[in-house]
């Protein structure tokens, strides 16, 4: 692959367990690259959200080597692994995991906010990104006031509004019936289209999987299987 | 940024409400305690200043080396002319001369012998030239029965006074003492009325006549034992005090010569300094406690609070902000907090502060036995700084709270904090 965006090679990450430790990765060797709508998929406990951790330098890997945008995660500083977030990653939660306090309008704004963007260019930003989830008229509603696929539709929001390279999805359907489902993933894949966003989902649903051009098989830790998917 | 904080930190009533009760009551408590010490402090002050110590007092440089024993025979004599200056070089001074001993009360019965007698501590002060010491006094509150002298050769004696001896208002008496030559000396007087100040030390046993008639009794015209100065605003500045006090030495004293006159501060009387350095140190120690006590409650509510918010700083974190900035959130959640917390405590602390100030505490139950100058009602007070300084303590423990809660942000691996989001 010519110039992937992130780059992991010989990967393992172990958590300490009592005296012992439990390998949650083991040896893992991946590429991604640009505009790709890729997905980890496997059982429970195969290392997906551990993979999505590393690759969102949330954590870091015990060997081997992460590289994310031309940035090695393991040699990042707090400051220098925040503002990669802050500027090239997007972030997608099963349990969507808005700021009940904040109206949607706000929810979507706080990453700009951040980035200290101005409130002219923060406000386009914000409505453009509501705008490509179709909630332009839910602006001011609290998160408590909309559906499970309404506040998805937020996250999403949130998530693109700064328009990262990367989309990391943690089942993003994992609680939301089939129809919002569908919707929301069809809101994904226009995204990826339009703008080139790679997205990186940790799923076992198989609506998501459909979708999906390329399927990575984790299981214990291990890539099992390597697919590209046509007529997704 | 700050304000979209602000906003969320007031949206939330579970991030805000414990936290604003907390400071608002402890900002409270503390304001009304400072108030109240303050307003004791104010009446142990006012009480031994118009009573004993003034705010400045001029005595004999031999007198003021046994000044405890009131040794009258040391007072400074023929003063007025010297007075006259004084009053001249300090016009924010009052000032009024005094004269006190310790004598015998002789109560005659109708044939002229003596039917009771008892010690007593006798006044002699400025009852029927000015008004200043039934001001300084509060005579006119402190008159019991009967009334306040109006010619010379009538005095007040206190309630208790005139219970132990039997007396009645009318009733003649005749002091027995010694004069300033060592001298036998009786002076007939009538009792007008009786005193109660609610100052135990007083009214187990006093008697107050104009200074004219003792000065007669001690056989010393136009001398004073001690010449007490107020400021004319009615409060004790110490440094002005003691400003006045080296000019006053200086000028008017001479170190060779002990009946030169020599002025004291209140401080360096009674144990004043020594006391009033105690409240001080109360006052430091009570705020410093509170700060601890309040911190302390605040980093337990801090703590709850930050558990709840685990999901949120998670979310936070992957949206890109640092661990720094989230910390520093919490500091200034903590400081608005902390801010409109302390206001509502001042402002209710305040409150409270003036009903007491103008309806006063009683506080007879525990002065009973005090054998302190203070009286039976305090009337809280608070200067104006020192309430505004209520936001110290209250900022203070709320940030202190959320320092300590927050330290949990940053001993959790970013990984775990962003698992407890349950995802």
């Amino acid at each position: 692959m010519e110039d992937p965006i992130v780059r992991i090679k010989n990967m393992s990450k172990a958590f300490p367990t009592g005296e012992s430790e439990f390998l949650a990765l083991k040896n893992v060797n991946l590429d991604f690259g640009k505009g790709e709508f890729t997905g980890i998929v496997g059982p429970s406990g195969s290392g997906k959200t551990t993979l999505l951790n590393v690759i969102g330098s949330l954590d870091t890997p015990t060997s081997g080597e992460v590289e994310v945008l031309g940035l090695e995660v393991s040699q990042l500083s707090q400051k220098g692994s925040s503002e990669l977030r802050s500027r090239h990653l997007g972030f997608i939660f099963q349990t969507y995991n808005l700021l009940p306090v904040y109206d949607v309008y706000e929810n979507v704004e706080f990453p700009l906010l951040l980035l200290k963007m101005a409130p002219n260019e923060r406000r386009k930003a914000v409505m453009d990104a509501l705008e490509w989830v179709g909630l332009t008229d839910k602006a001011q509603s609290r998160p408590a006031q909309l559906s499970g696929g309404q506040c998805q539709r937020v996250a999403i929001a949130r998530a693109m509004v700064k328009k990262p390279t990367l989309v990391l999805a943690d089942e993003p359907t994992a609680n939301l019936d089939t129809e919002n489902s569908l919707h929301i993933l069809d809101t994904m894949q226009k995204i990826n289209a339009a703008l080139s966003t790679s997205f990186i989902f940790a799923t076992h649903d198989q609506k998501v999987i459909n979708y999906l051009h390329r399927v990575i098989k984790l299981i214990d830790g291990k890539v099992v299987s390597d697919d590209t998917q046509t007529g997704a | 940024m700050i304000r979209f904080l602000i906003k969320g930190v007031f949206r939330d009533r579970h991030r805000y409400l414990f936290p604003l009760i907390i400071v608002s009551c402890g900002v409270l408590i503390m304001i009304f305690m400072l108030a109240l010490i303050n307003g004791y402090m104010d009446s142990f002050i006012r009480s031994n200043a118009g009573f004993e110590t003034g705010h400045l007092k001029v005595v004999s440089r031999a007198y003021s080396d046994i000044i405890a024993q009131k040794p009258y025979d040391l007072s400074l004599l023929d003063i007025q002319s010297a007075l006259d200056q004084w009053k001249k070089r300090y016009p924010q001074l009052e000032w009024t001369e005094r004269i006190q001993l310790g004598a015998l009360l002789d109560v005659p019965d109708a044939t002229g012998e003596t039917r009771e007698q008892g010690e007593i501590i006798v006044y002699g002060i400025d009852l029927l030239k000015s008004g200043m010491e039934r001001k300084l006094l509060n005579l006119d509150k402190a008159l019991a029965r009967g009334r306040i002298p109006s010619q010379p050769g009538e005095a007040l004696v206190s309630e208790q006074a005139l219970e132990r001896l039997k007396l009645k208002i009318g009733d003649p008496v005749t002091l027995i003492g010694s004069d300033i030559y060592g001298s036998l000396a009786f002076h007939r007087l009538v009792i007008s009325g009786t005193i109660n100040f609610g100052a135990e030390a007083l009214d187990r046993g006093a008697l107050m006549a104009d200074i004219s008639d003792i000065r007669q009794m001690l056989d010393m015209p136009g001398g004073a034992a001690e010449i007490l100065a107020f400021f004319k605003d009615g409060r004790y500045d110490q440094k002005e005090a003691d400003r006045i006090k080296a000019d006053f030495n200086q000028t008017f004293s001479d170190p060779r010569d002990e009946y030169s006159p020599v002025m004291l501060a209140m401080s360096d009387q009674n144990n004043m300094g020594y006391l009033m350095g105690i409240v001080h140190s109360m006052l430091g120690i009570f705020s410093f406690v509170f700060i601890v006590i309040l911190g302390i409650v605040l980093w337990n509510s801090g703590l709850m609070n930050g558990i709840r918010r685990y999901g949120e700083f998670g979310v936070r974190l992957a949206v890109g902000e640092s661990k720094k900035h989230i910390f520093g959130t919490l500091v200034l959640e903590a400081v608005a907090i902390g801010v409109v917390g302390s206001a509502i405590g001042i402002l209710l602390g305040s409150l409270g502060c003036w009903y007491f100030n103008i309806h006063g505490m009683d506080v007879s139950v525990f002065t009973r036995n005090s054998t302190l100058f203070t009286q039976d009602i305090i009337y809280t007070y608070i200067p104006l700084h020192t309430a505004l300084a209520g936001f110290i303590p209250g900022v203070l423990s709320t940030v202190l709270g959320a320092i300590l809660a927050g330290l949990a942000v940053f001993k959790r691996q970013t990984s775990q904090l962003f698992k407890e989001l349950e995802v």
